[in-house]
């Protein structure tokens, strides 16, 4: 749309007959249209529900056993069934989103700071440092993140922290990886030559001038990271690097009870199996709907 | 529908309406439209962004975005009701009848498949293959007179320049021999030299072939130049039409009497008056219209405009208007004065003194001289333009006086007498901000993440070392100097219509007291009315701030309008530096005058025109002797391909890198004096 400009008469900032949303208004706008995020986002609540709540609604105390009634098959005092100790499997599924729900956003969190950081950096300065950096971030990648886990466990003992350290600083050359790319377009724009010619600072110029507008690729990331964050916090768990007894945790009581799963007492696996798989899948669906909210 | 046995018109819009659907409503952009091109005939649609120029050309061939929609009215092509076409019915008349060009070649080139692949499928569809399809494609390049046909058939298009590309596009165009070619824009991204190339191939195309042609530019003079009848398009309205000539010289609509006083015309400079401009706003699309459209931003509007639609009067000889006082429109009363107090010329000392200044890039370890030996000088308050096609090192230049690249050892850049670093980071404080830039393209100078109030105020606290009360006092009074307002701070740049936005990047430029502003290209993505504002204003903060500028436009009218010294570029080299005048009215260099030549211009009449063959040549290799002499039309012999001229003085202050004498050019170029933009 033209507009001649002159002093006399001057347009209010929006027109009335245009609608201007500003740009996170049409995000929000597209992604509470968007079919795909409701629904990860309705199964993403309904976990974060059981893990702030669950413990005050389940039917049994998730860590009661009860050997008398040990592996009962589901039934109507027990939805799920009980495993070998005679615990409520269903109250156990509900709870034991609690541990994988602090821990998996909290590793993505850092990643997300360590990689953007990162990211800005190489991405800003280029040349040698990026070269080298980037090199470096590709070896750390090629290694799996259970070998990463395993040497830090040896060095740093078992913990909710050395988990949240090593998904984190895994996740980082990945997230690093994609801000470099969004900065490397952002850096050549004009706005970046005339934060230059007014002597601005590195730091000033990445963070105030270049990181607002590199948000949204930051935010799709995020999201899909967070997915594979609670995909590795099951892995860790089940391989017994992870969260560690009693927890109710799903990756752990998986790992406890898998040997059963020949003896006929598939319940003691399947729900937790099945509530890994929701939540993971309800993760990559609000991954998916923000992504096309931003790319639309 | 047409009689038996007459002819039928290439097109025929009756009426036509069409509408985008946004947030749930109709809004129209096109109204009744009514417009005839009989066989043969040049059309040119003219009218700012926004107007729904491009809307008519995606109606005709059925190509409306998703959300848009025909609401009333018919299109006929050749006769056929386009609206009652069937799908397939559809798809043969797009492959036999109508052709389309686009604005940017290198989109409408598919990037993955050689020119050659992309040519012969035309043919292949129309049941051609083999040889004779990559025959037929060969003889549609060598029509479209491209060097080296065969060489370009098995070239990818990121391999051709621009203007090839679109040479290229053009050809694919004319592939099926159609009889109506819609060209949108054709050579709004091109070099004037490029552009005046791509226009005489039109031309001479049209002369051969039958097409009948729908031509849309914001441009007037190219469509001065190219079509046979022009109308004028604002608010989706056709608002008047007539033969070219008669618009252009006589306009009976005060909108096209408006937009043809907005262009510097006739080498109108900046201390004989302000250009004029256009008050207020294009209505929004979709709104609701009572009476004339212009109304509000007329002077002659009167009670009856604004209450009672003009319908298209009739003046005779096939002229329209819509306006119920076209009589009296070219009375319409300035909407800028133009008078302004003119400075008095100073002495004082230079400014700007830049010497030897030189800048080697390595490419592919080869020495690419993007700026060769430049000298000039500014004093303060003056305007340099810098003036060249693009390769030419005008913003490589531009780049090196602001330190954003270091030019090599050697030269020298001294601002007000003293030395300036060549690197940014080793310049102080007050040489920063002493030297500013305005972007060419606001959408990328202007961070979106920020309001406009933090943009300068940050600039005001960065370069004016202010803060508190009285940044906030300077903020005010900054804002108001571009003519923009409060209300306007608190908003982003995606908000601000382009005009807008070049305020803030020259509010920005000012913060702090600059010396030297380098203008790269700012008012080429504007509008002409909005283009005029913006110099306006740059001429106004001039005179007020006695600041000088490096201008760099490929609109020479818009450089001679606003400046005082011109330097031409080719190859890195200057060509000829001096007085805007002198260098304006000649003698000037061979290149020069291309330049000038090329230019197309609204107050000419045909006449002889230099061309330039072929593409500038990389600097990475420049040609031996004169880097001009592969493309000069005036070259002399053997001493162009060997000795490199020097800049030598014509007059006082004027040097022209050039073999032939002074006098001798005087006389060469004296029979056809080259009328200036």
């Amino acid at each position: 749309m033209s507009a001649t400009d002159t002093p006399a008469s001057l347009p209010a900032p929006a027109a009335p007959d245009t609608q201007q949303r500003s740009p996170w208004g049409e995000v929000l706008h597209s992604l509470l249209r968007s079919g795909t995020f409701l629904t990860g986002l309705f199964i993403l609540l309904f976990w974060v529900v059981c893990a702030l709540f669950g413990q005050h609604f389940v039917p049994y105390d998730p860590l009661a056993s009860d050997i008398i009634n040990a592996l009962t098959p589901p039934a109507a005092d027990h939805w799920f069934g009980t495993d070998q100790l005679g615990r409520d499997v269903f109250s156990r599924v509900i709870v034991g989103s609690r541990d994988i729900l602090t821990v998996a956003p909290l590793a993505t969190i850092l990643a997300t700071i360590a990689g953007t950081a990162l990211g800005l950096v190489i991405g800003y300065f280029r040349g040698i440092v990026d070269d080298i950096v980037s090199r470096v971030l590709e070896a750390f990648m090629a290694i799996p993140v259970v070998i990463i886990a395993l040497l830090a466990i040896v060095a740093l003992g078992t913990s909710k922290i050395t988990v949240i350290v090593v998904i984190g600083l895994s996740f980082a050359p990945i997230i690093a990886r994609t801000v470099r790319s969004a900065v490397l377009a952002e850096r050549e724009l004009d706005y970046v030559a005339a934060a230059k010619l007014r002597h601005e600072g590195a730091l000033h110029t990445m963070f105030v001038e270049i990181l607002p507008n590199v948000i949204p690729p930051i935010l799709v990331e995020t999201t899909v990271r967070l997915g594979y964050a609670i995909f590795a916090v099951a892995t860790l768990s089940f391989m017994g690097f992870g969260i560690q007894p009693p927890s109710p945790d799903w990756g752990l009581s998986i790992s406890s009870n898998y040997g059963m799963i020949g003896g006929g007492f598939w319940w003691t696996v399947l729900f937790d199996a099945l509530a890994i798989a929701s939540l993971v899948i309800g993760v990559n669906l609000v991954a998916d709907g923000v992504h096309g909210a931003f790319n639309d | 529908m047409t009689e038996p046995g007459q002819a039928a018109n290439a097109l025929e819009l009756k009426d036509l309406s069409v509408a985008y659907r946004v947030g749930r409503r109709n809004r129209a952009v096109l109204r009744n439209v009514n417009l005839t091109i009989k066989a043969g005939e040049a059309y040119g649609l003219v009218g700012e962004s926004g107007c729904g120029k491009s809307t008519v050309a995606l109606s005709v061939v059925r190509y409306l975005p998703r959300n848009g929609s025909i609401t009333g009215g018919s299109i006929a092509l050749d006769g056929k009701d386009v609206m009652k076409l069937d799908a397939e019915a559809l798809r043969r008349a797009r492959a036999d009848s109508v052709s389309m060009v686009y604005q940017d070649p290198g989109k409408a080139l598919n990037p993955s498949l050689r020119i050659g692949r992309q040519l012969t499928e035309i043919f292949e569809l129309a049941g051609i293959t083999g040889q004779a399809a990559e025959d037929k494609a060969l003889a549609m390049l060598n029509r479209v007179r491209i060097s080296d046909p065969a060489g370009v058939m098995q070239r990818y298009p990121h391999q051709l320049s621009g203007g090839m590309q679109q040479r290229v596009a053009i050809a694919m165009a004319l592939a099926n021999d159609p009889s109506m070619l819609i060209l949108d824009e054709p050579t709004t991204g091109l070099d004037a030299t490029v552009e005046a190339e791509v226009l005489d191939l039109i031309g001479q195309l049209r002369r051969e072939l039958s097409a009948s042609i729908l031509f849309i530019s914001h441009n007037l003079a190219v469509v001065s130049n190219m079509c046979d009848r022009v109308g004028v398009l604002y608010a989706g309205m056709l608002v008047e039409e007539g033969s070219t000539k008669d618009v252009f010289n006589d306009p009976r609509h005060p909108y096209t009497v408006a937009l043809l006083r907005c262009l510097p015309r006739g080498g109108q400079r900046k201390d004989q008056g302000r250009l004029d401009t256009i008050p207020g706003f294009l209505p929004g699309i979709g709104a609701n219209i009572v009476g004339c459209a212009f109304a509000d931003r007329c002077a002659l509007a009167t009670e009856r405009c604004r209450a009672e639609p003009p319908p298209l009067y009739e003046l005779g000889n096939g002229r329209l208007s819509r306006c119920h006082y076209h009589d009296q429109a070219q009375s319409l009363p300035r909407a800028t004065p133009a008078e302004i107090a003119a400075a008095a010329p100073k002495q004082a000392p230079p400014v700007l003194q830049v010497e030897g200044l030189n800048k080697t890039y390595g490419s592919h370890g080869r020495p690419l001289r993007a700026v060769k030996d430049v000298s000039v000088s500014l004093r303060p308050g003056e305007t340099l333009g810098l003036v060249g096609e693009s390769g030419s090192g005008k913003t490589t230049f531009a780049r090196l006086l602001l330190g954003l690249v270091a030019p090599d050892d050697g030269g020298s850049i001294e601002l007000e007498g003293k030395k300036l670093a060549p690197r940014l980071a080793s310049r102080s404080e007050d040489q920063v901000k002493a030297v500013q830039i305005v972007f060419q393209n606001p959408d990328s100078a202007l961070n979106r993440s920020h309001s406009i109030r933090h943009i300068l105020s940050r600039a005001l606290k960065r370069l004016g070392g202010l803060s508190g009360k009285t940044l906030d006092s300077r903020l005010e009074e900054l804002v108001r100097s571009v003519r923009l307002t409060d209300r306007h701070l608190a908003v982003k740049p995606r908000q601000l219509s382009g005009g807008l936005k070049q305020r803030v990047a020259i509010a920005r430029a000012f913060a702090g007291d600059p010396r030297i502003v380098v203008c790269d290209e700012p008012t080429s993505a504007l509008d002409v009315s909005v283009q005029a504002a913006i110099l306006n204003l740059l001429a106004d903060l001039q005179s007020r701030q006695d600041v000088s500028y490096i201008f760099i436009s490929h609109d020479l009218g818009v450089v001679r309008y606003l400046s005082d010294k011109i330097a031409v570029l080719y190859l890195g080299r200057i060509m000829e530096f001096g007085p805007s005048e002198a260098v304006f009215s000649g003698p000037h260099h061979p290149y020069t005058e291309a330049l000038l030549s090329a230019v197309p211009k609204l107050d000419r009449a045909e006449s002889s025109r230099i061309r330039l063959d072929g593409e500038i040549p990389s600097a990475a290799n420049p040609p031996s002797g004169c880097v001009f002499h592969t493309r000069c039309p005036r070259k002399i012999g053997a001493i162009c391909e060997t000795k490199e001229p020097e800049l030598s003085e014509a007059e006082p202050g004027h040097t022209i890198r050039c073999h032939i004498p002074y006098d001798e050019l005087a006389s060469l170029q004296r029979p056809k004096t080259v009328e200036p933009a």
